[in-house]
């Protein structure tokens, strides 16, 4: 590229130093992006297998000091934790396999050009992402389905979400040809054996974007859940990980010292490892999905 | 055959007003009856989850008692708005929520943008990729993880931030404490959770530069600064305006669910927004008709500014969301 330019050697010069200014930027705020995300995440995870002395005395950066698993054996016990990891992974299958089921039902119909409502529909749906009748009205609507401190209260009011709708679609109508509908046709193929035979396997990028979205949409939401949920043995691990991380102050002021000295000690330790254990499911689906995710969201949103 | 049929019932479609609209709405069903059938469970859950809570608004404009129903209750009218409009709340609201949003808008907004231009700037495959992946990589943990990590790094005893101010000498702050850090606390943290991801798909964007434009721009000796400028900045401007439509909708809706979790007594005076006084005020003081009311202000207010930001961007530069 360099040699484009050769013969004139005034734009060179000025080319090069104005490239090297700008490459240096680039690579900066790259380097600084990378190093401020990874210095929290790293001091966590040396956290969690630091002694609670080297936490307090504010020995720990980003290595663990005096390596100890005692903070994980703490969550072991904790009763609440295993039950809401499990209503977390309960709720999060559940509610996943509806909302890929509900988003390809709608977005494979209003994919086909030749279906007569297929804008209505569509303005219909987007019309939910711009307008809303508010909180107190669908907490009224899920009280009165008696779905109130149930699995259908976390799954049903979330089954489907507009955006993946519209990804979705624009992924079938760009990635599937009319010409595989009509050969298929001719062929005696219907409607639900094309969707099932050919659109499903062609859109594999797709649905696993939808199902990535999705599922840790559902692992890391608190706020519906803390809506419509009563009971503690209910809870999700985001609701169970609130009440651990956010209390901060539950210890009681009569007991003696030493007690209490070990409990705020503790205390810390604990809320470390909740944080890598209410993470690393959502990190073990991530490089899974990772190859698709980029991919399926370029397709599905370019156009869309 | 399905071909023939096809063309058969094509010129029916142009002749509705001939053969009657029913005749013709009858015929497109039974063709296509199998994608009317998919479409009635989304259509059902569309109608149940998101119109039906639309028409249960109407409480706002009543004095919603559970005894007698939402139909049964008084007509009240404006009333629970007049007594929102005059309360000091209001004007507390309304500051708060616009300051923390515009805050978050103004700086988070261009930073995906310009993460985006320097990955597509690198080279090597490798280095790309690791740069990507990492930096969307918080936009997987949940809000909940997010808000304990940021009370733990910048707790005044154990965490990071302080461990290292201490160790160059200087006095340890109480990061999350202090009110007036509280709006820099919500803005920032958003930037480090979403940067990465909503640089995706501007990343998505670049790549459909067209690479002709970029070596003629080469042989004309334009530096890499100007060919960002004037090559790679107008191809992804269509996509910046309609995200930027998007944030626009959205100013009067922040992220409730970080702000509520980030709230304590001391900063209330400052993050107290439009939706978690919603929450508060209905579902823990069971005010219905009254929380009804304010979140129904908030929601036409999004609306209107939402299209409002649409209309500026066609008369503008001519893309739109509609």
């Amino acid at each position: 590229m360099a040699k484009v330019i050769k013969n004139n050697k005034k734009v060179r010069y000025y080319t090069k130093w104005n490239d090297h200014l700008y490459m240096a930027l680039v690579h900066i705020l790259c380097a600084v992006s990378v190093v401020c995300i990874l210095v929290p995440l790293v001091f966590v995870v040396a956290a969690s297998f630091s002694s609670p002395k080297a936490l307090l005395s504010g020995k720990v950066y980003l290595w663990p000091v005096d390596f100890t698993l005692r903070g994980y054996n703490m969550l072991l016990g904790h009763k609440l934790l295993i039950s809401g990891f499990l209503n977390s992974i309960l709720y999060t299958v559940v509610g996943t396999v509806i909302n890929v089921i509900m988003t390809v039902l709608a977005a494979y119909p209003l994919s086909r050009r030749d279906l007569a409502i297929r804008n209505p529909v569509m303005f219909f749906f987007t019309f939910t992402m711009l307008f809303s009748g508010g909180m107190i009205p669908s907490y009224m609507l899920v009280k009165n389905l008696h779905m109130l401190d149930t699995i259908w209260a976390v799954v049903m009011p979330t089954a489907l979400s507009v955006w993946n709708l519209i990804i979705t679609r624009t992924y079938f109508q760009s990635t599937i040809p009319q010409e595989i509908l009509d050969s298929a046709s001719v062929d005696g193929c219907d409607d639900f054996k094309f969707l099932i035979k050919i659109c499903i396997p062609l859109a594999t990028p797709i649905l696993a974007v939808n199902v990535l979205l999705y599922a840790v949409g559902h692992w890391n939401s608190y706020f519906n859940e803390m809506m419509y949920l009563n009971t503690t043995t209910k809870f999700p691990l985001q609701l169970v990980m609130r009440e651990i991380l956010m209390n901060m102050n539950t210890a009681g002021m009569s007991m003696d010292v030493t007690k209490q000295l070990e409990i705020q000690e503790t205390k810390y330790l604990l809320q470390y490892t909740t944080i890598i254990v209410g993470s690393v499911p959502v990190m073990l689906l991530y490089p899974l999905v990772q190859k698709y995710f980029v991919k399926g969201i370029m397709v599905g949103a370019i156009k869309g | 055959m399905v071909i023939k049929a096809r063309e058969k019932n094509k010129p029916a479609k142009g002749q509705t007003g001939k053969r009657g609209v029913w005749e013709s709405i009858v015929l497109e069903v039974r063709k296509r009856w199998q994608l009317y059938l998919m479409l009635v469970l989304p259509i059902a859950w569309l109608i149940t989850f998101a119109y039906v809570p639309m028409a249960g608004a109407v409480i706002a404009f009543k004095d919603f008692s559970i005894r007698r129903g939402i139909w049964g209750s008084d007509w009240v009218g404006l009333r629970h708005f007049k007594n929102f409009f005059m309360t000091r709340d209001f004007g507390l609201l309304i500051r708060n929520t616009l300051a923390v949003s515009l805050y978050s808008l103004v700086v988070s907004f261009p930073m995906p943008i310009l993460l985006a231009l320097a990955i597509n700037e690198l080279s090597g495959r490798h280095y790309k990729k690791i740069v990507q992946m990492v930096t969307y990589l918080p936009y997987f943990i949940s809000t909940v993880v997010l808000v304990g990590i940021m009370q733990n790094i910048f707790s005044v005893r154990t965490g990071l931030v302080n461990n290292v101010i201490t160790l160059f000498g200087g006095t340890a702050t109480d990061f999350m404490g202090k009110p007036g850090l509280f709006r820099s606390m919500y803005v920032w943290s958003g930037v480090w959770q979403g940067m990465g991801y909503s640089a995706v798909i501007y990343i998505a964007a670049l790549a459909s530069v067209d690479p002709s434009l970029t070596e003629a721009a080469i042989i004309d000796g334009a530096s890499r600064f100007k060919r960002v400028w004037y090559v790679d900045l107008p191809t992804i401007l269509p996509t910046i305006v309609i995200q930027l439509i998007m944030a626009m909708g959205s100013v009067m809706s922040v992220g409730f669910e970080k702000i509520y979790l980030l709230q304590n007594p001391v900063n209330l005076e400052l993050s107290e927004i439009i939706s978690t006084f919603v929450y508060k005020r209905g579902l823990v003081n069971f005010q219905y008709s009254y929380a009804t009311a304010v979140g129904l202000f908030n929601s036409v207010c999004n609306l209107i500014l939402i299209v409002l930001a649409n209309m500026f961007a066609k008369k503008v530069n001519e893309t739109s969301l509609w």
